[in-house]
């Protein structure tokens, strides 16, 4: 689960790249909108790798 | 289209060379980067204090070799790849922007004498910034981290992580060419290391407790957190004093090195750092106050240092009031951050790295964006963050969890029970001292 939420970081690293690509700065809405998602996306894989961790406890712990 | 990807050898793309430095800022900087290890001896007192007193040798020892070992690591590797400023770097070619995500400097600091004098000054604050990132990791692993454990992540952090991040936000990477490329306000500002030091040096803490596990005891199998009080009050709180001396120096620094902010400006910047950490220390004492009755002063540590960090990345570019606020929202968050860690996903960070150095700095970028008066620059900052989240994370994340099958990170449970003064240097750091034996040993 860890591995899980590690590989969806980039993701969202990716996701925020490409709003810079994809939209011009006269579009500054849609672009920010987009680097907030990809960094929603990186959160969301922390939280999951966080818990990932969490489910060791009691498991093998020393 | 990706038309090349690197190395461009000989390599291509020169970044902008700055406006030269007068003098007397040349002369000012090198003062204040000779000043600035004072926040390595603080860390490294803090580090020291919130471990236990049967590892304070080998925590002490452990921060002058993990700076040894960054130095040297980064002296042979990590320079290369970091750059100079107005150096060259390797880029590749995508949307028809030129990305430049590599430093090329030369090899083994080759000419470094004759190199422009503010190249030569922008090399010396990233010596002691690897310094520091390095040493940010050893706290967290404090009670069960091996030594050679400790020098090896910093050799990697030095030679091969901190080269990017570095080479991104200050020797014109990608993120400082967010202007020019993106229209992103100045590019992405960093002017005391928040990211490349201490947001860096913060996840790889993270990932040092994750990789490392828990010290014995501390999660007891049906039971709450067991609380492991740090063993000195007294070098923790001097230490956070003398962090500031080198604070202080480090961000005033920074702010005429790499957002060129004129010598008129700096005292506002030191102001800034003032308030700053002032006001960390004062909302982390008033949340403790109200929480458990009493002022925590290990806690309080942590929010002054959480101040400092957040001024890292704000100092340079906002108001004095707004660096207060700034700093009361560092204190506030502080303590609750590390009991959230502890309690709520079973972090064992017994310096408190991951909240003070990784949460710090990045509410520290955060603000800075939010604040600095120019359109655009909020959005570079995020996307520096999620550079370092997307990125710098997973990458530290496989580089240590490799190198743990190669050098394991942890201690035998031998070593920890009777301390890793005893364990790896055979002698403790207070011989006249009983150690006693810990309850949940038993």
């Amino acid at each position: 689960m860890k591995f899980a939420g590690l590989l969806v970081m980039p993701a969202g690293f990716f996701l925020a790249i490409a709003a810079l690509v994809l939209f011009p700065p006269s579009q500054a809405a849609p672009r920010a909108a987009f680097v907030l998602c990809g960094l929603a996306v990186e959160v969301l894989g922390l939280v999951v790798a966080l818990r990932g961790h969490m489910e060791g406890k009691g498991k093998g712990r020393p | 289209m990706i038309a090349s990807l690197l190395p461009d050898l000989p390599p291509a793309l020169p970044s902008a060379m700055p406006p030269a430095l007068s003098e007397a800022a040349f002369a000012l900087v090198l003062v204040l980067l000779l000043v600035s290890p004072l926040a390595l001896a603080g860390v490294a007192l803090v580090n020291t204090g919130l471990g236990r007193s049967r590892s304070a040798a080998q925590s002490l020892l452990g921060n002058l070799a993990i700076v040894a070992v960054a130095l040297i690591a980064f002296a042979l590797v990590g320079a290369t790849f970091a750059g100079t400023t107005g150096g060259a770097g390797h880029s590749f070619h995508l949307a028809g922007k030129a990305w430049n995500w590599l430093g090329a400097g030369p090899l083994f600091l080759g000419g470094l004498g004759s190199a422009p004098a503010q190249a030569q000054l922008g090399l010396l604050f990233q010596f002691l910034a690897v310094a520091f990132a390095a040493l940010i990791p050893w706290g967290s692993g404090a009670d069960r981290l091996r030594l050679i454990a400790g020098c090896a992540i910093a050799a990697l952090l030095a030679a091969l992580v901190f080269p990017l991040v570095a080479h991104w936000a200050w020797t014109g990477g990608w993120l400082a060419q967010l202007d020019v490329n993106f229209s992103l306000g100045s590019g992405f500002l960093d002017p005391a290391g928040a990211a490349a030091i201490h947001v860096l040096g913060g996840l790889s803490a993270l990932v040092v407790v994750w990789v490392a596990g828990p010290r014995r005891g501390k999660f007891p199998q049906g039971g709450i957190a067991t609380a492991m009080p740090g063993h000195n009050a007294v070098y923790i709180l001097f230490g956070c004093l003398l962090a500031l001396a080198g604070w202080l120096a480090f961000n005033v620094a920074g702010a005429v090195l790499w957002v060129r902010a004129p010598l008129a400006a700096l005292p506002v910047t030191a102001v800034n750092t003032l308030l700053s950490a002032s006001g960390a220390v004062a909302a982390t004492f008033a949340v403790t106050r109200i929480r458990f009755g009493k002022p925590d002063a290990s806690l309080c540590a942590n929010g002054w240092l959480a101040g400092l960090v957040a001024s890292s990345a704000s100092a340079a570019l906002v108001s004095p009031i707004q660096s207060l606020m700034i700093g009361l929202i560092a204190g506030v968050l502080t303590p609750l951050l590390v009991e959230v860690l502890e309690l709520a996903t079973s972090i064992d960070d017994p310096s408190g790295a991951i909240v003070v150095h990784g949460a710090g700095g990045l509410w520290g970028l955060i603000a800075a964006g939010a604040l600095a008066p120019l359109p655009g620059q909020f959005l570079a900052q995020l996307v520096a963050i999620a550079a370092l989240l997307g990125l710098a994370l997973p990458l530290v994340y496989l580089l240590f969890w490799l190198l743990d099958r190669a050098v394991p990170f942890r201690v035998e449970p031998d070593g920890e029970r009777i301390g890793m003064d005893l364990h790896e240097l055979g002698g403790g750091a207070y011989p006249e001292f009983v150690i006693h034996r810990d309850d949940s040993y038993r």
